[in-house]
C-alpha cells in the first residue's frame, strides 16, 4: 500500500524527523517502507510492505500513531480541528463543531464502550429514535453497526484534497461520495460504504444469507450465497455481502439523492470464509478478517459523514444508528487486563547497548511510555512490581504479556540490543548413524560418484515398477506424474540419468541420498536410502569385456562401499530379481538372508521408454540393512619381512565354471601362505579356433608369502600341484606356457 | 679441485670419519659455485660418473683397504655420504636459475623431454550437492556453538507442523493450496491427519517434548509446499532451523549468535541487523540482513544494490509453543520442562536454496533437483 508523508505529518505537528529518516526509522520498527518516491506536490510517496498482523497500521493514522511512538511526539486525533482545517477549509468549522452535534451529541469517542442497544429489542431501533431502523439477526457474527442518513447530496466527480490525494496514492477515483469512504479508509483504516438511500425498502437487516440467494454485486458479478455468509440486506431483498463488498442495485450512482452511511463490525472468521468461498479478496475483506476495530465504527461513520457533506453538499437528518451487539466487547474494545512485569521483560529482552540507570535494559519508563504512545493504559499493580495494561481495540493482535514485550522491543529498536552469547553447557550430541552416513557420503565421492537430488514424489506406475511395496498418493498433488511419495530413489535416479543422456553427456556416476516412503495413509514409515546410477565410461579389463563392464565397475563401488562395514559373509546372488533388472545382469547384496542392496543393468524395455541408448546401471542400498552392521575398525598387521612370490596359471573351463567355484576349491586347500589370488585374463574365442566354443580360458596369480620364513621351491611346487590337482577335479584342464594364446601375458610361468 | 687422499688408516676409526668429512666438505664447496647445465653436467661426471667418478670408483675403491671387523661400519658412511650428495647435487640442479639447463641436459641424456603442457590423467572425484555443502557448512558453524544436530520426519502431523507451532486453525498455511496433504487422512482427526512439513520447525517441538532443557539444536532437513515452481521457488526445499532452550535465554543471547554465525559462515567484516517481523511461534520476532559479503555492503546485483541481504527469521519461542510441548509432555506422560517461570529461549531459520543460490550465483532453483552433471560438477 502507498502512504503520502505530508498526510501522517498532518496528525503529528511537532514532527521534525526527515522523510528518508521517517522511513529508515519505520523500517527497523517493522513498519517497513519499502520505496520513496519524491512527489511533484512535495513530500514523499511511502511504498510500505506491513506484516499482515498489523492490520491497524495500513492505513496513515496507524502509521503517525506509530511515529507518535517512536519519537514520542504528539499524535492529534482524527477529529482535531487542525486536521479538519485541511481536509475541509474553511468547511471545517461546521463540519467540526456543527455536524456532529446535529448527527450524534453522544457519540462514543473511540477506544470507548460504544452505546449498547440495552434499550432495544432484538438489537435493532424501534420506530421511536430518529435515526435509520436497523436489526442485526445475525448477533454471532456482526458486532456492531453505525447508520447515518444525508439527504439531499450531488454525486459528481470528486475534486480538492480528495483527489489531489487519490491522484498521488494511485487510487482508483469513482465519484465524490464513494471516494469520501475510501478517503476515510485511506485515513484510519475502518471500512465503511454509502447506499442510495431511495433503493431501500424499510429497515436494514444484518442476516445469513439464504441458501442460494443470489445477488449482484459492485464489480458487476452474480453470486449465489450460501446459508453461512453474512449478508446486509432491507426487509425484501440482500443489498451487499457483508465485509466483502457492497452491492449493485443500491450503489450510489449520479443519479444518487440520498444516501446511508454505514460503518460496522464483522467477525474476522466469517469474512475470512466468506471472501475465501467467493474469490474475493478486497479492501474490506482484508481488513475485516483481520480485526477491525469495533470502537472506531461511530467514529468512521461521522468521518465520512463529514467527507460526504464536504464533497456532495447535503445535510443529515435524524441522529446516527449505534446498534452494538452484547458479547463482542470483551472480544475487542473490553478485553481484560493484562500484567505487565517489568521485570520479565527487562529479562527477555536481555542486555541493551544502551545504559540506563537500571544497568543495560529497557528503562520502565521507556516501557510506560511505548505502550501508552501505542493506545494501552497502564496502571500501576498494588504491589507495584508490575502494570495492569488496558489494550487498545484496534490492536487485536495484542492478547498476552509477552506480545506488549514484541511491542517494546520493536518501539526501543531491534538494533539498540546488545549481541551476546549464552553460556553453554553440555556437549554435542551425535546422531546415531551419524558417523555411518559422513563415511558412506565420503567413499562414494572419493569412488567419483556425484551427490544429486531428486523429487520426493514419483508416479504410480514408476512406484509399481522399482518396488514391490505400495506407495502412499498425495491428496492434493503437485502434478499427475507426482502423486505419490516415492518408495524408491531409483525412479529419480533413472529420470535423472536419462535427462543426462538426453542432454549428451558422455559418462554419468551419481548418488542419491534421502528419504524413501513406505506403510499406509494411517501410517506413513520412513527410512534412509541410497541410489546409485552410472553410464559410459567404463574401461574393459583383461578379465571383464567392454560389454560387462558398467556392471562390473558399479559392483566394485558398492564392494568399496560396504568394504567400509563390518558385514559378514557379503554374497552377492542373481535370484530373486524384480522386472526393471535386465534378465542375467543384475545381483542381490546379501548378508545371510537380508538383503543390503540390489543392482543391475536397466532393462533394454525401460530404457527405450525413457530414450536411453547407452547401457545404464541402478543400485539401491537399503541404508537400514548396511547401518545394522558396526563400521570397520582398523586393525594393523605387521607385512612379513619375507619375500613374496608370484605363481600364475592357465587353465580351460567350461563356461558353468564360476570364478567363484574356483577361488572356493582353492580356499578348501587350506594352504594359509596363499595370500592372494585374483584372475589375470580371462578368454573366449567366439570362432572356437584357439579356445573351444563353450569353453573359457583363465589365468589366473596366486600369491604366497610365508609370516616366518623365506618359501623353498618344494613347497611351492607342491602347492602348486595341489592346485592343479584341485582345478582338474572342477574339470579344468591346465595349459603348459606354450600352449597359452598370443593374448596371454608372457611372463605367465606355470 | 678435491684430491683422492692416500695411505688413509682404515683401522684409525676417526681417521676414516674425518676422510668421509672432508670428502662430504669438498664436493659441496666445489657444487656450489656452477651456474651452467655444462658446469653441472662436468660436475656430475666428476664424482658420480660410473666408470672414474670419486664417489661411485674413488671412494668405493677404499672398501679393499678397509679391514673386515671395520667394513660395516665403512659401509654406513659410504652410503651416507653418496645419499647426501645425490641429494645435494639435485637441489642444486633444481634451484630456478638452473632449472631450464638441467632439463635440457636430461633431455641430452637419451631420453625426450615431457610435454609438460600434455593434461594430467585425472582420476574424476565425486562432488558434494551444492546444498547439502551449504547445509553442512551451516551445521558445522553452530555445531562449533555447542548446538547438536537434529533430524525428524519428513511426513508430519498437523498437530507438530502447526497446532503446537501456534498455528490458529484457519491459518492460511493449513490450507491444501499451501500445504500438501497425504491422501485418505479424512477419518482422523484434525491434529494427525499427514502432511508434508512445510517448515523444519516440527523437530523443534519433538525435540522438546522428548528433552527437558538446555536444548541446542540445529536442524537441517526438506521441506515441501504446494507453490508453482518459478526460478526462485520449487515445492520442495532445504531449510536450517535452530533451537536454544536454557534458563533466562534472551533476546540479546539471539541477536548475538546469528550475529556471530553470520561472521563465522560469511567472513568476520559481514554485520547483521534486525527488523520487527511476525510468525506464529516466535514472539518478538524478527528478520535478519546481513550486509552484503559479496560488495561489502557497496551494492551490487546480489544484493540489488541495498548493500544489505535478508537472510533469517528468528525470535524469542512463543510461550503458547512451551505451552504445547508441555500438554504434549505431559500426555506421554513427561514433567512439564518448558512453560516455566525462568525458562526461555529462542528459534532461528533460513532457506538453504536462497543462500546457496547466493553465494554460487546459481538462476534457477529447479537447477537443484535436475541431476544433471554439467551443473553438479562445478561444485567440485
Amino acid at each position: 500500500m502507498n502512504i503520502l508523508s505530508n498526510w501522517l505529518r498532518e496528525y503529528l505537528p511537532a514532527l521534525e524527523i526527515s522523510d528518508r529518516q521517517l522511513a529508515d526509522d519505520l523500517t527497523l520498527r517493522g513498519i517497513a517502507v519499502e520505496g520513496v518516491h519524491e512527489l511533484p506536490s512535495g513530500g514523499h510517496l511511502f511504498e510500505m510492505d506491513i506484516t499482515t498482523n498489523r492490520v491497524d497500521a495500513m492505513n496513515h493514522y496507524g502509521i503517525a500513531r506509530e511515529i507518535a511512538a517512536i519519537y514520542n511526539t504528539p499524535l492529534l486525533t482524527l477529529e482535531d480541528r487542525r486536521v479538519a482545517r485541511t481536509e475541509f477549509g474553511e468547511a471545517a468549522r461546521i463540519l467540526v463543531t456543527e455536524v456532529p452535534a446535529a448527527c450524534d451529541p453522544a457519540a462514543p469517542a473511540p477506544n470507548q464502550t460504544p452505546r449498547t442497544g440495552d434499550d432495544l429489542e432484538a438489537f435493532s431501533t424501534p420506530g421511536q429514535t430518529q435515526g435509520y431502523p436497523v436489526r442485526i439477526e445475525a448477533p454471532g457474527l456482526c458486532g456492531r453497526f453505525t447508520a447515518q442518513i444525508l439527504r439531499g447530496v450531488t454525486v459528481q466527480p470528486s475534486t480538492g484534497i480528495m483527489a489531489e490525494r487519490f491522484a498521488a496514492l494511485g487510487q482508483k477515483s469513482i465519484s465524490n461520495a464513494v471516494d469520501a469512504t475510501n478517503y476515510n479508509w485511506l485515513a484510519m483504516g475502518h471500512p465503511t460504504h454509502v447506499f442510495d438511500l431511495d433503493t431501500l425498502q424499510g429497515a436494514i437487516v444484518v442476516r445469513q444469507a439464504r441458501e442460494g440467494e443470489r445477488i449482484k454485486l459492485l464489480d458487476g458479478s452474480e453470486k449465489t450465497l450460501t446459508g453461512e455468509d453474512l449478508v446486509i440486506a432491507d426487509e425484501h431483498k440482500a443489498l451487499g455481502l457483508a465485509g466483502v463488498m457492497g452491492g449493485w442495485h443500491s450503489r450510489v450512482t449520479e443519479q444518487t439523492k440520498n444516501i446511508l452511511v454505514e460503518a460496522a463490525w464483522f467477525s474476522p472468521a466469517a469474512i475470512r470464509a466468506s471472501s475465501r468461498r467467493h474469490g474475493l479478496h478486497t479492501d474490506a475483506s482484508h481488513r475485516y478478517e483481520r480485526g477491525a476495530d469495533l470502537g472506531a465504527c461511530a467514529l468512521a461513520n461521522r468521518l465520512v459523514t463529514r467527507h460526504v457533506i464536504a464533497a456532495c453538499g447535503g445535510i443529515p437528518e435524524g441522529t446516527i444508528t449505534d446498534i452494538a451487539v452484547p458479547g463482542w466487547e470483551e472480544r475487542t474494545t473490553q478485553r481484560p487486563h493484562v500484567r505487565l512485569s517489568v521485570d520479565t521483560a527487562q529479562q527477555l529482552l536481555g542486555t541493551t547497548i544502551e545504559n540506563s540507570e537500571n544497568g543495560n535494559v529497557v528503562p520502565a519508563d521507556k516501557i510506560e511510555q511505548y505502550l501508552e504512545a501505542l493506545g494501552c493504559h497502564l496502571r500501576p499493580t498494588a504491589a507495584g512490581d508490575a502494570f495492569e495494561v488496558t489494550l487498545p481495540s484496534w490492536r487485536l493482535d495484542l492478547e498476552r504479556e509477552v506480545d506488549l514485550i514484541e511491542e517494546i522491543a520493536r518501539v526501543y529498536g531491534y538494533n539498540g540490543f546488545a549481541d551476546t552469547l549464552p553460556n553453554v553447557s553440555g556437549g554435542v550430541v551425535a546422531l546415531p548413524h551419524a558417523e555411518r552416513e559422513v563415511k558412506v557420503r565420503q567413499t562414494l565421492l572419493a569412488l567419483g560418484y556425484t551427490e544429486a537430488l531428486s523429487s520426493t514424489f514419483t508416479s504410480q506406475a514408476e512406484s509399481a515398477l522399482f518396488t514391490p511395496e505400495a506407495a502412499i498418493p498425495m491428496e492434493n498433488p503437485l502434478s499427475a506424474e507426482a502423486g505419490m511419495l516415492r518408495p524408491s530413489l531409483l525412479p529419480g535416479m533413472a529420470g535423472m540419468l536419462a535427462l543426462n543422456s538426453n542432454r549428451d553427456v558422455p559418462s554419468v556416476r551419481l548418488f542419491e541420498y534421502g528419504t524413501i516412503f513406505t506403510g499406509s495413509a494411517a501410517s506413513v514409515t520412513e527410512r534412509a536410502s541410497l541410489a546409485l546410477g552410472a553410464y559410459g565410461n567404463a574401461a574393459a579389463t583383461a578379465t571383464i569385456p567392454i560389454t560387462d563392464a558398467l556392471f562390473f565397475d558399479v559392483k566394485g563401488a558398492l564392494q568399496e562401499l560396504i568394504a567400509r562395514f563390518a558385514v559378514p559373509a557379503a554374497t552377492f546372488t542373481g535370484d530373486g530379481l524384480p522386472a526393471w533388472v535386465e534378465p542375467g545382469r543384475g545381483a542381490r547384496l546379501r548378508s545371510g538372508e537380508q538383503t543390503i542392496a540390489l543392482f543391475g543393468e536397466l532393462s533394454a524395455a525401460e530404457r527405450d521408454l525413457r530414450k536411453l541408448r547407452e547401457t545404464v546401471v541402478l543400485a539401491e542400498v537399503y541404508l537400514p540393512a548396511l547401518f545394522a552392521h558396526p563400521l570397520r575398525q582398523p586393525l594393523a598387521i605387521e607385512p612379513s619381512r619375507f619375500q613374496a612370490v608370484e605363481r600364475d596359471l592357465s587353465f580351460l573351463f567350461a563356461d558353468s565354471v564360476r570364478w567363484s567355484d574356483i577361488e572356493a576349491a582353492l580356499h578348501s586347500l587350506a594352504i594359509a601362505e596363499m595370500i592372494s589370488l585374483a584372475p589375470v585374463e580371462i578368454f573366449r574365442d567366439a570362432k572356437g579356433k584357439t579356445i573351444p566354443a563353450g569353453e573359457y580360458s583363465l589365468l589366473f596369480r596366486m600369491v604366497f608369502q610365508s609370516a616366518d620364513h623365506t618359501l623353498r621351491e618344494e613347497e611351492l611346487t607342491s602347492w602348486q600341484e595341489s592346485v592343479i590337482a584341485a582345478l582338474t577335479r572342477l574339470g579344468g584342464r591346465h595349459r603348459a606356457p606354450t600352449q597359452a594364446p598370443e593374448q596371454a601375458p608372457t611372463q605367465a610361468n606355470a | 679441485m678435491y684430491v683422492l687422499p692416500t695411505n688413509l688408516n682404515f683401522a684409525d676409526d676417526f681417521e676414516m670419519r674425518e676422510a668421509f668429512r672432508r670428502a662430504q666438505a669438498a664436493f659441496e664447496e666445489e657444487l656450489t659455485p656452477l651456474q651452467t647445465s655444462e658446469e653441472l653436467e662436468l660436475f656430475r661426471i666428476r664424482w658420480f660418473g660410473k666408470q672414474a667418478g670419486l664417489i661411485n670408483k674413488g671412494i668405493a675403491g677404499w672398501i679393499k683397504r678397509v679391514p673386515a671387523e671395520s667394513k660395516s661400519k665403512f659401509g654406513i658412511s659410504f652410503s651416507s655420504l653418496a645419499s647426501r650428495a645425490d641429494l645435494v647435487f639435485k637441489q642444486a640442479a633444481n634451484r630456478p636459475e638452473k632449472k631450464r639447463d638441467f632439463e635440457t641436459t636430461f633431455a641430452r641424456s637419451g631420453r625426450p623431454a615431457l610435454d609438460l603442457s600434455l593434461p594430467g590423467i585425472r582420476r574424476p572425484i565425486g562432488v558434494e550437492h551444492p546444498l547439502t555443502r551449504t547445509m553442512r557448512e551451516i551445521t558445522a558453524v553452530f555445531a562449533a556453538l555447542g548446538y547438536s544436530t537434529g533430524i525428524g520426519p519428513e511426513v508430519e502431523t498437523d498437530f507438530y507442523n502447526f497446532e503446537a507451532l501456534n498455528f490458529p486453525p484457519n491459518h492460511p498455511a493449513r490450507d491444501t493450496q499451501d500445504t500438501l496433504v497425504v491422501a485418505g487422512q479424512e477419518a482422523k482427526p484434525a491434529r494427525e491427519r499427514l502432511l508434508m512439513r512445510t517448515h523444519t520447525s516440527p523437530v523443534q517441538i519433538r525435540s522438546m517434548v522428548a528433552n527437558p532443557p538446555p536444548l541446542r539444536l540445529v536442524i537441517p532437513g526438506k521441506v515441501h509446499r504446494n507453490d508453482e515452481s518459478d526460478a526462485t521457488h520449487s515445492p520442495m526445499f532445504h531449510q536450517v532451523e535452530g533451537l536454544c532452550v536454557d534458563r533466562r535465554i534472551t533476546f540479546s543471547d539471539l541477536k548475538g549468535t546469528l550475529d556471530h554465525a553470520m561472521k563465522s559462515f560469511f567472513g568476520s567484516s559481514v554485520k547483521t541487523r534486525f527488523f520487527p517481523s511476525f510468525f506464529p511461534f516466535t514472539e518478538p520476532s524478527a528478520d535478519v540482513q546481513i550486509s552484503c559479503p559479496f560488495c561489502g555492503g557497496a551494492g551490487c546485483r546480489k544484493c540489488k544494490h541495498s548493500g544489505w541481504i535478508e537472510l533469517l527469521g528468528c525470535g524469542m519461542v512463543d510461550p503458547a509453543v512451551f505451552a504445547a510441548v508441555d500438554r504434549r509432555r505431559l500426555e506421554t506422560g513427561l514433567e512439564p520442562a518448558y512453560d516455566l517461570p525462568g525458562i526461555s529461549g529462542f528459534a532461528f531459520g533460513m532457506g538453504v536454496e536462497r543462500i546457496a543460490m547466493m553465494k554460487y550465483g546459481v538462476g534457477d532453483i529447479g537447477q537443484f533437483l535436475s541431476g544433471d552433471m554439467r551443473f553438479l560438477e562445478q561444485f567440485a
